[in-house]
């Protein structure tokens, strides 16, 4: 993949209550825009597990975006400040880990703000644009080439979370 | 019948590994009576040679200990993989990458900068830096290449079994030792141990709210800890809840937090990630600056969550920037 032909790859986790809805709402309301995002639809932003935004970012994810209800809209009363509080420590080990922060973005978007996830998905499309390619599988692959023998790529005790390969679209 | 084989070999680690061994005491004679060791480096003598001059699959079981970090380390696990029946990755380091796995925080180049040059203690004026390969008046002499990256075991060959811990306690040693010379080993990937957090253990752990609701972090050394009462409930830090049980609390009867050095249980791909979701969660603050403010109380999340798991975590090693 040259760099020319290059669109980030974005994660959506978005609450099924709200952010999940307000994209269906851009949708049927016809909004055009960016079409970098995957969207996973959880029952809440507190459902996110930072290992899914990790397993995300390892597997050629560019940027995860999270989408929740706005603060004391949770539908679960407390899930959304779970998630406000992981993502902020998250963002700080993400930074010391060498990857941008600004790769992991929370956005509270109600069930009726269609515009804002327009909006967030154009902006966040624009900012990845401008931090490159994060490539964690290429950079997989180029450390595994000091290796005389190749890295085993059997069944370690501890593989990848069992979720299908994604089709390089 | 001649006696079952068996190897131990370490790898980048403190020795510490090796100490849990000789620490069965008695029970060691056990073993020596059951089983023939045909490589020891630490207490006996015998060489590579030795074990290369015997048949594939000869070896009943190695226990490698310590992480892989350099081409020479790289090619005995190689060698003792394809003599061996079972590969035991033995230990933190080999396992899940250990102490030694901290280092991929840093590009290679700027550890040995530091060990070769900056360090406080050098007097290095010449900048020598270990060689691969030095001629000395016709003798070549050579050194292994350290690697990039540290690595688990189990990402460099098959393992096939893993015994946790920094070190392993001698019981799960013994019992591990035990279930393989009588062949009632678990399923290939198994890690020979509880696979419950260690809250379930924990002789403290009746006083574990149910709600945490941190308002600060402390670390061991800012305050007096109550010697009874959970830690988390302190407001310190312990991997406890993300970390597989097993060693029986050893630190928490020492009165410290658990550091996380038998790894995650079965259930979870990264440790790191699932302490970090647990604590943050449990905060009370709900306001952005009031959120970071508490969270600043654990200034080094990566060395905390990972200190003895960077290697086998989702991220690997430290993106390296634009240098």
């Amino acid at each position: 993949m040259s760099d020319k032909t290059w669109e980030p790859r974005i994660v959506g986790f978005f609450c099924n209550w709200c952010t999940y809805t307000a994209a269906d709402l851009a949708g049927v309301s016809r909004m055009k825009y960016a079409s970098n995002v995957r969207v996973i639809r959880l029952m809440c932003s507190g459902r996110v597990d930072p290992q899914f935004v990790l397993d995300a970012l390892a597997r050629g994810a560019d940027g995860v975006l999270i989408g929740g209800c706005h603060p004391g809209d949770c539908h679960y009363a407390e899930g959304n400040y779970k998630c406000l509080r992981r993502h902020e420590l998250l963002r700080r080990m993400l930074g010391d880990m060498g990857i941008e922060p600004e790769r992991l973005r929370l956005e509270w978007i109600s069930a009726a703000e269609g515009d804002k996830v327009k909006a967030v998905i154009n902006d966040m499309v624009e900012k990845i644009k401008a931090l490159g390619p994060l490539d964690l599988p290429g950079r997989f692959r180029k450390w595994d080439g000091e290796l005389a023998e190749g890295a085993y790529a059997g069944t370690p005790a501890m593989p990848p979370l069992p979720v299908k390969e994604a089709a390089d679209v | 019948m001649s006696k079952p084989k068996v190897a131990f070999y370490w790898c980048a680690s403190c020795g510490g590994c090796e100490e849990a061994v000789v620490d069965l005491a008695e029970d060691i004679l056990g073993v020596v009576e059951a089983v023939d060791i045909v490589l020891w480096p630490v207490a006996m003598d015998f060489k590579k040679h030795d074990v290369e001059a015997m048949p594939d699959k000869s070896i009943v079981a190695t226990l490698l200990n310590g992480a892989i970090r350099s081409s020479e380390q790289e090619e005995m696990a190689h060698m003792l993989r394809r003599k061996s029946q079972y590969m035991i990755a033995y230990g933190a380091c080999a396992a899940t990458g250990g102490i030694p796995g901290l280092a991929n925080q840093f590009p290679l180049q700027q550890l040995l900068k530091f060990v070769y040059e900056d360090g406080p203690s050098d007097a290095n004026p010449e900048k020598t830096y270990p060689q691969t390969s030095h001629d000395d008046g016709g003798r070549r002499v050579t050194l292994p290449q350290l690697h990039e990256v540290v690595r688990t075991l189990d990402q460099v060959v098959d393992v096939d079994y893993y015994i946790p811990g920094c070190p392993p306690t001698p019981k799960l040693t013994a019992a591990a030792v035990a279930a393989l010379l009588a062949g009632k080993l678990p399923p290939k990937g198994s890690v020979l141990g509880p696979d419950i957090a260690l809250c379930d253990e924990c002789p403290r752990k009746a006083s574990k709210p149910t709600d945490l609701g941190f308002t600060k972090f402390e670390r061991p050394h800012q305050k007096l800890m109550d010697p009874e009462k959970c830690f988390l409930a302190q407001g310190v830090v312990c991997m406890g809840p993300a970390t597989r049980g097993g060693c029986e609390a050893l630190c928490i009867n020492g009165h410290m937090p658990c550091s996380g050095c038998f790894g995650a249980t079965s259930r979870v791909r990264d440790q790191g990630a699932k302490i970090l979701s647990s604590l943050a969660a449990n905060l009370a603050a709900k306001e952005e600056q009031e959120i970071a403010a508490v969270l600043s109380g654990i200034p080094d999340p990566v060395g905390t969550f990972y200190r003895y798991g960077l290697p086998a975590s989702l991220l690997r090693k430290k993106v390296p920037g634009e240098a």
